[in-house]
């Protein structure tokens, strides 16, 4: 009995030194993905982008500071309590998170914060923690719900002809009944206020996102000037479809950047032409960073999934992700002094990360990665702005140039609500001056 | 003030301006009814036969259409796919009595309600393990396009769909009425122990009832994947079904055709007219609301077999 317990205590230990070599000999990025599920459309290519821009770099450079990056995936299913568990299960060792959900992204501000791992919801999750004195283990960079909603609303006053012409103007609101849904929804109600146009919501509840015949009756009775999707899962390509089916004019709908990916438009196909959403990324594989891609992953036989998502907008949005990650992960290492770093090191590294359009043509990715600056108290980058994308009857073409955000409105926003927030969590914000 | 006034004349003063807008609401409503209808005849022919609430039936609608879509796409013609599905799905029925049903005989309803939550699971995850997570388009040339009619618009595929319901309601009924097997399954729906001692043999009866039910789950599958695609939220569109179950009874085929009809153009008005005055998407809750409505005048629903037993 004695030698069994024995036996047992020293398996134990081997296995303990055996995972402390593994997890010291590795950089630990956990990634929680959704393959499976009502929203598994979105999250594969976002998964497969994830891993294969991480397998490149294992392949072509060894990995980062001669350390190989580990991506460990972890299946939530877009569900919040399973990312919470896939998060608790993966944390040991992990440098930084990304879940690609904001309800799990809520889920995970404090407990992350507490066991300093940051998180990096990039371009989605809780706006208001683009406030780095108040969240400092949490970043949004390059742009946030509330941002991106203003540069939506810039765009069409910039097509009608000036913002003034917003007045009077008749706007559809249609978004997941859910945290991710109604984020940009204190955004709206400003900028009702300040241009005096009106918008209907129209919350589509997740249980039967394909089931939407009551919202698209009541937009044909109400005619909107425009249409404005914060949209998941199969709600997309529902609502493209039903749009097309009532005749609304495609070129007045428009998607946020989670309702850009080519899976929203392609069964509507040729009928959904002139279909517009917002972006941050370039689409298809037009860029250098795309040949060592296809060298040490597509041809070697080793991409994550089929390789048939390479060049797609949400694909290369999880590219973009992982290059970030990539970037602030060299930095770290460069700022501690060694390799082996840990989340703490990583957050430091994040507050400086600051890649101009030098640094990213050397990463291959000009036009598909946007320049970014972060900082100690602004954890969203200091330019954020959206692209716009149309569908042409077969994929996206980016039609505009970069269009500003209206920071000067949301970052006293932002501020307010993120100083609402640390007195009811009883933070004091930290200086960053 | 105004919060009854948006429920007790706004809605109504609309109706009145907009008889057009009203009939459009209906008639749409009563469309996506009968695709709701579809689901819940696979729940009916099982609870019928078994008296088992198929947990399952909604990821039977997405497994059908999984490997129909799948067969295609590995380059199968369409009626050879469609031939090769409905075999699986017979296979699958043969299956699910072999291994799960078989063993539970003389169990209690709720331990085989459990057991079809194991399998809603399982099929679940083995048709993501043969097909993959991935979204894939169903074109096998079903009508996509509207009518208008005045300005009223009528969706094709909604009315191909309607169609085809109405035929499998017919081809149902007259199976359950006119055939050796239908008898029996009615006498089977009827007493399980009675049919028995006559020498029904109720596993054979099980086999047959779960492969119909695996036959109207693709065909509710082909159509609401030609329409949004296959992918894993039709799994979900059993939820749709539910009330319709409620409402219509859980053992009358008629009853999952009405019962669709008064769910889908109950909450489709009511999302319409009285959304707004609750913030809008009640038409989830509603659909519940109005069958329980119906549940107080007729506990054993529309159609449903009232169930009187000697005390």
């Amino acid at each position: 009995m004695k030698l069994k317990a024995l036996g047992m205590l020293a398996g134990a230990a081997a296995m303990s030194i055996a995972s402390f070599a593994a997890n010291a000999a590795e950089l630990n990025v956990p990634s929680l993905v959704y393959r499976t599920g009502p929203y598994a459309s979105g999250g594969i290519p976002l998964a497969d982008g994830f891993a294969d821009y991480f397998t490149m770099i294992n392949e072509r450079d060894g990995g980062i500071g001669g350390l190989k990056v580990k991506v460990e995936e972890c299946e939530t299913g877009y569900k919040t309590d399973r990312g919470v568990e896939c998060y608790d299960r993966t944390k040991e060792g992990a440098l930084v998170y990304g879940p690609y959900s904001t309800g799990i992204a809520y889920a995970l501000i404090e407990k992350m914060t507490a066991d300093k791992i940051p998180l990096l919801t990039m371009g989605y999750g809780r706006t208001t923690a683009a406030d780095g004195t108040v969240f400092p283990y949490v970043f949004n960079f390059p742009s946030t719900y509330w941002n991106q909603a203003t540069a939506i609303f810039n765009f069409m006053g910039g097509e009608l002809g000036g913002m003034d012409q917003l007045k009077g103007k008749r706007v559809a609101y249609i978004y997941l009944d859910h945290p991710y849904g109604k984020e940009p929804i204190p955004t709206l109600d400003k900028l009702v206020e300040k241009y005096g146009f009106t918008y209907d919501k129209y919350p589509v509840a997740p249980a039967s996102m394909t089931e939407q015949k009551s919202i698209w009756l009541q937009i044909r009775k109400t005619k909107p000037d425009y249409i404005v999707m914060w949209g998941w899962g199969a709600m997309r390509e529902t609502a493209v479809k039903e749009a097309t089916n009532i005749r609304y004019d495609m070129s007045k709908f428009i998607g946020n950047w989670w309702s850009a990916g080519e899976e929203v438009a392609t069964p509507t196909g040729e009928r959904a032409k002139g279909y517009r959403a917002a972006t941050f990324n370039g689409v298809g594989m037009d860029y250098p960073l795309y040949d060592d891609m296809k060298k040490y992953v597509y041809d070697a036989g080793k991409a994550s999934g089929d390789g048939s998502k390479a060049g797609t907008v949400l694909y290369n949005r999880a590219v973009v992700n992982a290059a970030y990650i990539h970037e602030t992960i060299k930095l770290a290492q460069e700022m501690s002094g060694k390799a082996d770093i840990s989340g703490e090191d990583m957050q430091k590294a994040m507050e400086q990360l600051d890649l101009d359009a030098a640094d990213v043509k050397a990463m291959g990715m000009t036009g598909l990665l946007p320049p970014v600056k972060v900082t100690c108290a602004n954890h969203e980058g200091q330019n954020p702005a959206v692209l716009i994308q149309e569908w042409t009857g077969s994929e996206f073409k980016i039609v505009t140039d970069w269009i500003p955000a209206d920071t000067a409105m949301t970052r006293p926003l932002i501020e307010s609500d993120a100083a609402a927030y640390a007195k009811e969590q009883g933070i004091t914000p930290r200086s960053c001056s | 003030m105004e919060f009854l006034y948006s429920i007790f004349v706004t809605p109504f003063v609309e109706m009145w301006t907009a008889p057009e807008f009203l009939a459009e609401v209906v008639l749409g409503g009563l469309m996506s009814g009968i695709m709701y209808s579809l689901v819940a005849l696979g729940f009916v022919l099982i609870f019928k036969a078994s008296g088992v609430f198929n947990f399952a039936q909604g990821v039977m609608v997405l497994f059908a259409a999984l490997n129909f879509v799948g067969l295609i796409d590995a380059g199968l013609p369409i009626v050879v796919a469609l031939i090769a599905t409905i075999l699986i799905m017979v296979a699958l029925a043969f299956a699910i009595e072999r291994v799960v049903l078989r063993n539970l005989v003389n169990q209690e309803h709720i331990i085989l309600f459990m057991a079809t939550i194991g399998i809603a699971y399982f099929l679940e995850g083995l048709g993501e393990m043969i097909w993959g997570g991935d979204v894939r388009p169903l074109n096998i040339g079903l009508p996509d396009d509207v009518w208008f009619v005045g300005d009223i618009l009528i969706q094709q595929s909604e009315v191909f769909a309607a169609a085809v319901a109405g035929s499998l309601v017919i081809a149902l009924s007259l199976f359950f009425q006119y055939t050796r097997t239908g008898r029996a399954l009615r006498a089977v729906a009827d007493d399980h122990q009675a049919a028995l001692s006559v020498g029904i043999p109720l596993n054979h009866i099980w086999i047959v009832v779960w492969a119909v039910a695996g036959l109207v789950a693709l065909v509710a599958g082909i159509m609401w994947g030609s329409k949004f695609w296959v992918q894993f939220s039709l799994s979900t569109i059993a939820l749709k079904a539910l009330p319709v179950l409620i409402l219509g009874g859980f053992t009358s085929i008629p009853g999952a055709i009405i019962g669709g009809l008064i769910i889908g153009a109950g909450e489709k008005v009511a999302e319409v007219f009285w959304g707004a005055a609750y913030g809008g998407a009640i038409e989830e809750w509603f659909a519940y609301v109005l069958a329980l409505i119906f549940l107080f005048f007729r506990p054993q629903g529309l159609f449903g077999e009232k169930i009187i037993e000697r005390v």
